[in-house]
């Protein structure tokens, strides 16, 4: 008797453990984000600390346009030289030292590829000797127009030592230097942050990075002794004007890591809101663990109430339970956590070139509060239901027996449509009508109150879809036991499958969304893209790949072209706004090249799309003012309306823009063969034009349609990753599932057993059951992800997705991964089924 | 002391068979030296007190525990020997087994339940024995029914209908009427004794219940892990009468 109690003591808390790892896992995705973000944090407070840590003073002229580090690279405005003289005149200051510092040295290394970077930038900078952090490794700075130096970093990446020839791509086309130094940062360290740098003499660093003779970028200004940095800036900032933007090396570091802490804080929401999923699926677990725990307690309970327990007395033995459970899973989750985040942080460091010197890691306040309030919370509210439950039991059921009641369906079914109605009524409102703020929220919320609407009909769907599904594998006797019991308790089977569902539903979802996107732009491509061969490269990091504007001229040179344009960007200020601008040589030429009509634009029009013109409220002839990164504001008129689509952007500047947005080379290029004219007869030597602009290659449209088209692929397989979590969290609870009805049905196996069930028959017969309600969760996450992700693509139309693909071929491997996942799940327990002893089996009770 | 069937062909044969459970302090010893034959054909009952190795020695002769020490043969295979498959098979087509209750899976019904172990071999039932078999059970009304919608007896009908009809060499019944009242209890022993009679069927049953014993041919005594006594052609009084005897014999060693 005792040795039975234990025994099933020792079940229940192998069960508890199981779905206690749900919300462990749940609890360690919130945690090691906070321990993430917060190793992130102080790592780039302490980054720009040091890249500031030899400034006193830095000055530099006010930014044309204001831009974040979530919408691209702060272009710095030029600073004439004069301003450094008239720096050095006031007081206090000792020096003053003009500086160029601009993004956009691309290095060509010794095997012929641009050293990329995954984030830190690639500095084109003029030498102004070595200062208090630095250390001159080898030779010396560069003296001539013809000679660089670099950074250790970059000197290692690209493979280069003193006296090299070092191609180095600028604002300007490709050129050679000679490398005369290399140096690297006091503590032996390469570069600070794995930034690229390259130095050239003054002269030669204003032409290539700045387009504009005796121009800086800042000027970097010592104090004279007895005057603090904050003194100076005081003292400096009214002599100099509103136009000047004055701030001591502290300023610097602390703008320079709050912007990056934007970024990392928008990067923490996302990483939350996949934590938030996983814990959503984590209760579902949870909830069917507590119900099962008191399902089998029924006796123990009633007799509780027998002898006198009161209601409340009950629920709080249960409540009480899911609190211990909440509270040990916070401890180990937050244990967890500590451990991913720093494995994160690590990772993030050497994705970005490992020149990241990590802050060590630490335990934020955030994440063990999180941790603790996410745990607990969850674990209760799981519990909840059960416990509610649990107190209804009435005090004869003890002496009854205890026989699972087939309580009906009808009640949970009009909740569960009631429910399911309402999140898809929030779900619409937030898609498809303007509420503002507000949108997103209902969209979340109506995803996740649909989720719980579909959950709660899930036992009566299951009833029917579960004995279809079934008879697949009803052939063999063990398929038949197996689809029978998975049929057994619908709503265990129901709860298991939904949590598998969510996970499903949503990575469906969004490859609904994707393949839409994709096939309307490929569509789309074929229907207006008349070019057959594309300019352009993968970016990777804040800049795009650009090439040299010649090769377009040269193109056009190539017997068979008929036409070929350049398209340049630039993020500009118009009134208060900031707009993504595209801007070509020749309108007329790129709208030939791109498949339409346009005429040229004076040096003062622009060309705008329909919907932008609508939401901006011009009209043709409209005035409008429009400030690029460099250079003073302009008045253009709107010279005509484009539809949508039918050229590239929906702002179209005139060539005589170019020359002060922010990267002044190209982005894209577009050639268009005369009639009848073989893409393979021009396509090589419009490569060959390319070979010193090794960021971008030219392809033929579909090449570079299905390139385009691969980034939505990224996307899946980015959501597809952070979905893993919830899936994985699904999956324990299918083996939770399993392992107790192995355990309930413990008599039978016995029996079946002792009837001739061989052993790998046992475990066929577990198998199907897992593959059974695995398959089934599928089929529900496939369905409802189909439905959700449809609806989202149809709410986006307007913004390009014109058709709704339902990805057939992926949904199929959603399915036959779903049928893995029942089989893997099914592992253990299936083997401790066919070890029972059935001798015991059958004694058992 | 050794029950061996007077002459006739045997169906199941316990030689020697020792079976200890536990060792040191808690070691008991459950058979010790068990030689017994059970005639094909014939209906034996075991009897015993509680705890005396009924059980036990049904298992090891079914196959479903080892022996310790001995031999238990299913006519001709000697069971010590085989491994889990060839038992598994052994059970499946060549034992039948009745247990004292839950015998049936809840999700089949009752002719599911008969099939259960022709369907796991993969045969299909012969359908004039079919008949016969449902026809002697009486429940050709009650196929289609769940087991949770069958009363004790019926229950225990099915079960019985399933250890028949796949005609094994040997049924072993651990206290098949245990569970029910006398009047089911009666309908249960009778289509046991009718098909040993009828249909030439083998059956080892334990029981406490000298009724229940007299529907046999022969009844065993087991004391104490060990056979006592035996009794051929029982009446419920000359069963009573040997148990009363035995128990005064046994008392100061079971205390
Ligand atoms: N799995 C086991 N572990 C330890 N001892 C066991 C085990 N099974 C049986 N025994 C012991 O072996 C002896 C014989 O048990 P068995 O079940 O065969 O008795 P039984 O004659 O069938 O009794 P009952 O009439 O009560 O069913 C008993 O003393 C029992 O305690
Ligand atoms: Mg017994």
């Amino acid at each position: 008797m005792l040795r039975a109690t234990l025994k099933s003591l020792l079940a229940r808390k192998l069960r508890l453990v199981l779905s206690g790892l749900a919300v462990v896992l749940g609890v360690m995705f919130v945690s090691g984000t906070f321990v993430l973000t917060d190793t992130l944090n102080r790592t780039f407070d302490s980054l720009f600390s040091d890249v500031y840590s030899a400034t006193d003073v830095s000055v530099s002229a006010k930014p044309k346009v204001e831009v974040s580090e979530f919408e691209g690279e702060q272009v710095a405005a030029p600073l004439p030289a004069a301003a450094i003289d008239k720096i050095k005149s006031q007081a206090g200051v000792r020096a003053a030292v003009g500086r160029i510092d601009v993004d956009g040295a691309r290095v060509i290394g010794s095997d012929g590829k641009v050293l990329t970077s995954m984030g830190p930038p690639r500095l084109g900078a003029n030498w102004t000797g070595v200062d208090a952090v630095m250390d001159m490794r080898e030779g010396r700075g560069p003296e001539a127009p013809g000679e660089i130096a670099v950074n250790a970093t970059t000197a290692e990446l690209a493979g280069y030592r003193i006296g090299d020839s070092v191609p180095v791509l600028t604002q300007q086309p490709k050129r050679e230097f000679t490398l005369v130094g290399i140096w690297g940062y006091s503590g032996d360290r390469d570069s600070i942050g794995g930034t690229q740098e390259v130095a050239f003499t003054t002269p030669v660093a204003q032409e290539l990075m700045l387009g504009e003779k005796d121009v800086f970028t800042s000027v970097t200004v010592e104090a004279a002794d007895g005057v603090s940095p904050a003194q100076l800036r005081d003292q400096l900032a009214p002599a100099l004007g509103a136009d000047y933007v004055v701030k001591t090396g502290d300023d610097l570091a602390e703008d320079s890591s709050a912007s990056i802490k934007e970024g990392l804080g928008f990067f923490n929401q996302i990483l939350l809101g996949f934590a938030g999923i996983a814990l959503f699926v984590g209760i579902f677990i949870i909830l069917n663990t507590f119900s099962i725990v008191v399902a089998q307690r029924t006796r123990e309970l009633a007799l509780l109430r027998a002898i006198g327990a009161s209601r409340r007395q009950v629920i709080n033995s249960v409540l009480v339970e899911a609190v211990v459970v909440g509270l040990i899973a916070s401890v180990l989750g937050l244990a967890a956590g500590v451990g991913a985040g720093a494995g994160l942080a690590s990772l993030f460091s050497s994705l970005g070139g490992g020149g990241l010197d990590l802050a060590p890691v630490g335990v934020p306040p955030a994440a063990i509060i999180s941790s603790f309030l996410v745990g607990l919370v969850v674990t209760v509210v799981a519990a909840v239901m059960p416990a509610l439950r649990a107190s209804r039991i009435a005090p004869v059921a003890a002496m009854q027996d205890v026989a699972t009641p087939d309580r009906p369906l009808t009640r949970i079914s009009v909740a569960g449509t009631v429910v399911t109605a309402a999140g898809a009524a929030a779900l619409g409102v937030g898609l498809f009508t303007d509420a503002g703020d507000a949108d997103l929220w209902l969209i979340f919320g109506g995803v996740l109150v649909t989720f719980v609407g579909v959950a709660l009909l899930t036992p009566l769907i299951s009833r029917p879809v579960v004995s279809l599904l079934g008879r697949l594998f009803s052939w063999s006797v063990p398929g038949r036991l197996g689809r029978l019991n998975s049929g057994r308790n619908p709503r265990r089977t129901a709860i298991t499958a939904a949590a598998l569902m969510v996970g499903i539903a949503l990575v469906t979802g969004v490859t609904v969304v994707m393949d839409s996107a994709k096939s309307s732009l490929k569509t789309e491509a074929a229907s207006i893209l008349k070019s057959q061969i594309m300019i352009s490269g993968d970016q990777n990091g804040p800049r795009p790949p650009t090439f040299d504007p010649a090769v377009i001229q040269k193109t056009d040179q190539i017997p068979g072209v008929r036409a070929a344009a350049a398209m340049y960007n630039d993020l500009v200020a118009v009134g208060g706004d900031q707009e993504y601008v595209t801007a070509t040589e020749d309108l007329a030429i790129l709208g030939q090249a791109y498949g339409t009509t346009a005429a040229t634009l004076r040096d003062d029009q622009i060309a705008v799309s329909g919907p932008q013109a609508t939401d901006s409220g011009w009209q043709v002839g409209s005035t409008v003012t429009i400030q690029a990164s460099r250079g003073e504001q302009h008045t253009y008129t709107v010279s005509s309306i484009f539809a949508e689509n039918t050229l590239p952007g929906s702002i179209i500047m005139p060539g005589a823009a170019i020359k002060d947005f922010g990267i002044t080379q190209p982005t894209f290029g577009f050639v268009r063969l005369d009639d009848g004219v073989p893409v393979s007869a021009v396509l090589p030597q419009v490569k060959a034009l390319l070979a010193d602009s090794p960021e971008v290659s030219a392809t033929d449209q579909e090449t570079w349609v299905n390139a385009q088209a691969a980034q939505f692929d990224q996307i899946i397989t980015m959501i597809q990753i952070l979905l893993g979590l919830a899936i994985l969290i699904a999956v324990l609870g299918v083996i939770n599932t399993l392992a107790l009805s192995v355990l309930e049905r413990t008599r039978e196996l016995g029996l079946l057993r002792a009837v001739g069930l061989g052993r790998a028959q046992t475990m066929r017969m577990v198998t199907v059951e897992a593959v059974v309600i695995s398959v089934f969760g599928a089929l529900l996450g496939v369905a409802v992800g189909a439905g959700m992700g449809s609806a989202v693509a149809r709410a986006l139309e307007d913004d390009g997705i014109s058709q709704i693909v339902l990805p057939w071929g992926r949904m199929g491997t959603y399915l036959g991964l779903a049928a893995l996942v029942g089989v893997v799940a099914a592992v253990a327990p299936a083997i401790r089924a066919a070890r029972l002893n059935i001798l015991n089996a059958i004694a058992h009770d | 002391m050794a029950a061996t069937n007077a002459g006739g062909p045997v169906a199941a044969r316990a030689d020697e068979i020792w079976k200890v459970y536990g060792s040191g302090e808690a070691q008991v010893v459950a058979l010790r030296g068990v030689s017994a034959e059970f005639g094909r054909g014939r209906f034996t009952a075991i009897m015993g007190p509680s705890g005396s190795g009924k059980s036990t020695l049904m298992h090891c002769l079914a196959g479903l525990d080892t022996v310790d020490k001995g031999t238990a043969h299913i006519g001709g295979t000697e069971i010590s020997k085989l491994g889990d498959k060839a038992l598994t098979r052994l059970r499946r087509d060549r034992i039948g087994f009745i247990f004292q209750q839950f015998n049936l899976l809840p999700t089949l019904s009752a002719a599911e339940n008969i099939k259960l172990p022709l369907d796991i071999a993969g045969r299909k039932p012969d359908p004039a024995w079919w008949d016969t078999v449902i026809d002697t059970v009486g429940l050709r009304d009650r196929l289609g029914h769940r087991p949770s919608q069958l009363s004790g007896g019926q229950q225990q009908r099915v079960a019985c209908a399933r250890a028949l009809i796949g005609r094994p060499d040997v049924i072993f019944a651990d206290e098949p009427t245990g569970n029910l009242d006398s009047r089911s209890g009666a309908e249960v022993l009778s289509f046991l004794r009718d098909s040993v009679r009828e249909h030439d069927q083998t059956i080892v049953m334990v029981t406490h219940d000298p009724v229940a014993a007299s529907y046999a041919d022969r009844v065993v005594f087991l004391a104490d892990g060990a056979i006592v006594d035996e009794l051929a052609n029982p009446t419920p009084e000359t069963v009573l009468d040997t148990m009363k005897r035995l128990d005064k014999h046994t008392d100061p060693v079971m205390l």
